[in-house]
């Protein structure tokens, strides 16, 4: 059958190699597309996987950006959220690509990472990952979950012991509302104690709507939260 | 969104109480049953006149699901399938590569969606289409009509076959040489519709065409509620008798028009796209009339109207009276070779030079954007103000404008300044007229631009290529053609 670009609806053109006759990753953006996707590579930030490469020295506190530093000062947020790792740069591209697939509701566009994700979770440490849920609302408008349904092309099971409440969208704050955002998320059973958690999300912007999270579960007991963005904002 | 269906009526299921009823899909029901109109229900007249003639999701509709229920139980809405057995009903996609299916949370199953028109928001198979089964708003006045120019000859009789189709409600095909007035021709029988209370539309597919007839149009009907549609238009939710749309948005109507216009029907990608051919299809009413405009219909088409198979008029001359330049075919060799040692091919080198050195501004059409981009320096070397525009250059309407202030000696071009763009007195090259992407019809557009204006009705067309295809002597018997009817006509004043 004829494949085409999820994205740009170009043909995809299958190379031949002896690689290629024995295993091949199923392809789903032209060679045009994914060299647009730009992953997060050389020296980043340790708390939120933010490229300090680019970033002048004044953001920059030792191994981590001044956000980092700020809320790791704060004795409300210091330690909650142990770690970010973010795949992309959230560029032009990506930015359309995620506005099509989230408002739009394009949600095939999903597959185009479902290998990157696979492989990194593959490595990765955790007991149980959690995808920042939608409101009922907001879920039923959209028609799906972002998060859950690119965790799901990547064959993983997400736990869904997280709900929300509804609220405004958080694209449409400053980062001062989402700082002064009360608790947004609800926990529903589930024994967290000593366990570790990946919390998902497909884009980390201030790492707010995150630590709400992991705050909560912190608090159930788990003993370290971690989380994984596709793109870092 | 799912239905329940009770007493051969549809409930939408935000209606219901939970756990009531058995919900459905709307694409599982066999069989939709049209609910009567009931004549004396008082119908809200800001539902009519939002929804007539449209075909919408119910995200597009600010009208609550109670008022909308309330029309469909007497008969005046009516919810349709979205789309079934793997075809859109809004955009008419049928390719299964244009599909995908997802675990809804609206219908909770799994649901097939087109992603061919999801950046108009997403048709899946729970989604229902509503659209206004009751009467069309009508206008009590009669449509002012402020125009005072005139016509020329073949102009005229084109206007007067408009006007007759309009009243016959049959197709027409008004095939206007480049720089006819293609426009003015429209005026008296978009009139004739308005007077007859019909809704027109005037389709073309690129939206710089749309906005720059809007202002022309509503001048002339000054009393007529108008409505200009593309991507991003604010004006999607008034009525408009007359409707100036992007081929684009007639996806979000049906059995709309009585008179449906669509300007450049060669055109990209109208031409290229099925989906939209059936978009307009759809948006007009079963006994309408169509209105073709074009310069170039394709081969297809010229063969219906040799044969007689189709209602068509031609306006072989322009407005100024004078004949269209004839391309002149000059051979420049392996110019592939010669811009990869960055040379340019001799012959068009001393065109550009003797056109700068007359300070003629000149466009210069090139096949693709790659090889432009190869040229800019080496022309730039001849004149540092010599620039070059395509689709996606994010300063395309500066540079046209730069052009039209004469501030640009010559500007490179891809195909997109083929059509729709006038610059009064220019000669105009193509390198590697033999190309596929210059097609008759593009060539004869290209030949087009040159000699718009009464003031300077003259100028050189020249195809640089390398080896003559028949594409480019059907462009050029084209153009002799049409000369040749418009003298037989007398429509041309020879000196």
């Amino acid at each position: 059958m004829k494949n085409n670009c999820l994205n740009c609806e170009n043909e995809l053109v299958e190379v031949m190699s002896w690689r290629g006759f024995f295993y091949r990753e199923p392809q789903f953006l032209c060679d045009e597309c994914i060299k647009q996707l730009e992953k997060i590579e050389g020296k980043r930030c340790l708390g939120c996987s933010r490229s300090l490469d680019d970033l002048v020295q004044r953001l920059i506190k030792g191994e981590m950006c001044l956000d980092c530093h700020r809320w790791e000062v704060d004795p409300e947020w210091k330690g909650i959220l142990h770690q970010n790792f973010s795949l992309y740069f959230y560029n032009d591209f990506l930015k359309d690509y995620l506005a099509k697939y989230k408002y739009r509701g394009d949600y095939v566009l999903a597959k185009a990472f479902s290998h990157t994700i696979k492989s990194y979770l593959a490595k990765a440490d955790y007991d149980l990952i959690i995808p920042i849920p939608l409101s009922d609302e907001r879920r039923y408008e959209r028609g799906f979950n972002q998060s859950v349904a690119l965790l799901e092309e990547a064959e993983v099971r997400p736990s869904t012991i997280l709900t929300r409440l509804h609220s405004e969208k958080q694209s449409k704050k400053s980062r001062k509302d989402r700082l002064r955002q009360e608790q947004v998320f609800q926990l529903v059973g589930s024994d967290l104690n000593n366990k570790s958690v990946l919390l998902f999300d497909d884009i980390y912007t201030t790492g707010t709507t995150l630590r709400h999270a992991a705050k909560l579960l912190r608090e159930a007991g788990a003993e370290k939260v971690s989380s994984l963005t596709l793109a870092r904002g | 969104m799912r239905f329940a269906f009770a007493d051969d009526e549809l409930i939408p299921e935000p209606l219901i109480e939970q756990g009531t009823a058995v919900l459905q899909r709307i694409s599982d029901f066999p069989f939709l049953p049209p609910q009567p109109l009931n004549p004396s229900f008082h119908f809200s007249p800001e539902l009519q006149s939002f929804l007539s003639g449209r075909s919408l999701l119910l995200d597009e509709i600010p009208f609550s699901i109670d008022t909308l229920q309330e029309h469909y139980v007497n008969g005046y809405v009516s919810y349709q399938k979205g789309m079934e057995k793997s075809c859109c009903h809004r955009c008419g996609n049928n390719r299964p590569h244009l599909f995908a299916s997802y675990s809804c949370s609206r219908c909770h199953t799994p649901c097939t969606y087109c992603r061919n028109c999801i950046m108009m928001g997403r048709v899946s198979e729970c989604t229902p289409l509503i659209t206004w089964k009751g009467p069309a708003p009508t206008s009590e006045t009669t449509p002012t009509f402020k125009w005072s120019g005139t016509l020329s000859e073949a102009q005229k009789t084109a206007s007067e076959q408009m006007v007759l189709a309009v009243k016959e409600r049959k197709d027409l095909l008004v095939w206007a040489v480049c720089g006819a007035g293609k426009t003015e021709v429209l005026f008296e029988g978009i009139h004739e519709a308005l007077r007859e209370n019909k809704r027109v539309c005037i389709a073309a597919p690129r939206t710089d065409v749309i906005l720059e007839l809007s202002p022309r149009i509503k001048k002339v009907f000054p009393d007529t509620g108008v409505t200009t549609l593309y991507g991003g238009s604010d004006e999607r939710n008034t009525y408009g008798q007359l409707v100036l749309s992007t081929t684009h948005q007639l996806y979000r109507f049906q059995d709309a028009f009585d008179v449906m216009i669509i300007d450049e029907v060669d055109a990209f990608p109208y031409s290229y796209d099925s989906s939209l051919q059936w978009a307009v299809e759809k948006a007009r009413r079963p006994q309408s009339s169509m209105i073709y405009l074009t310069a170039t219909p394709d081969k297809k088409t010229q063969k219906q109207c040799a044969k007689g198979n189709r209602n068509f008029i031609q306006i072989p001359a322009r407005f100024h009276r004078h004949p269209i330049p004839l391309p002149k075919f000059v051979w420049c060799g392996l110019w592939k070779k010669s811009l990869k040692k960055n040379r340019i091919p001799h012959p068009l080198k001393k065109w550009t030079l003797s056109k700068l050195h007359q300070s003629k501004q000149a466009l210069i059409f090139f096949p693709t954007v790659e090889l432009m981009e190869k040229a800019l320096p080496l022309f730039q070397e001849m004149n540092p103000l010599i620039e070059s525009v395509h689709a996606e250059d994010p300063d395309r309407k500066e540079k046209v404008v730069k052009m039209r202030n004469k501030e640009t000696p010559i500007l490179l071009t891809t195909t997109i300044l083929e059509r729709g763009v006038t610059f009064p007195n220019i000669d105009v090259a193509v390198l590697g007229a033999e190309e596929k992407i210059f097609t008759e019809s593009a060539l004869v557009q290209i030949a087009g631009r040159v000699g718009r204006s009464a003031d300077y009705p003259k100028g050189d067309i020249i195809y640089f290529h390398y080896g003559r295809t028949g594409e480019m002597i059907k462009a050029l018997l084209h153009i002799d053609q049409m000369n040749e009817e418009a003298r037989k006509r007398g429509l041309i004043d020879e000196k």
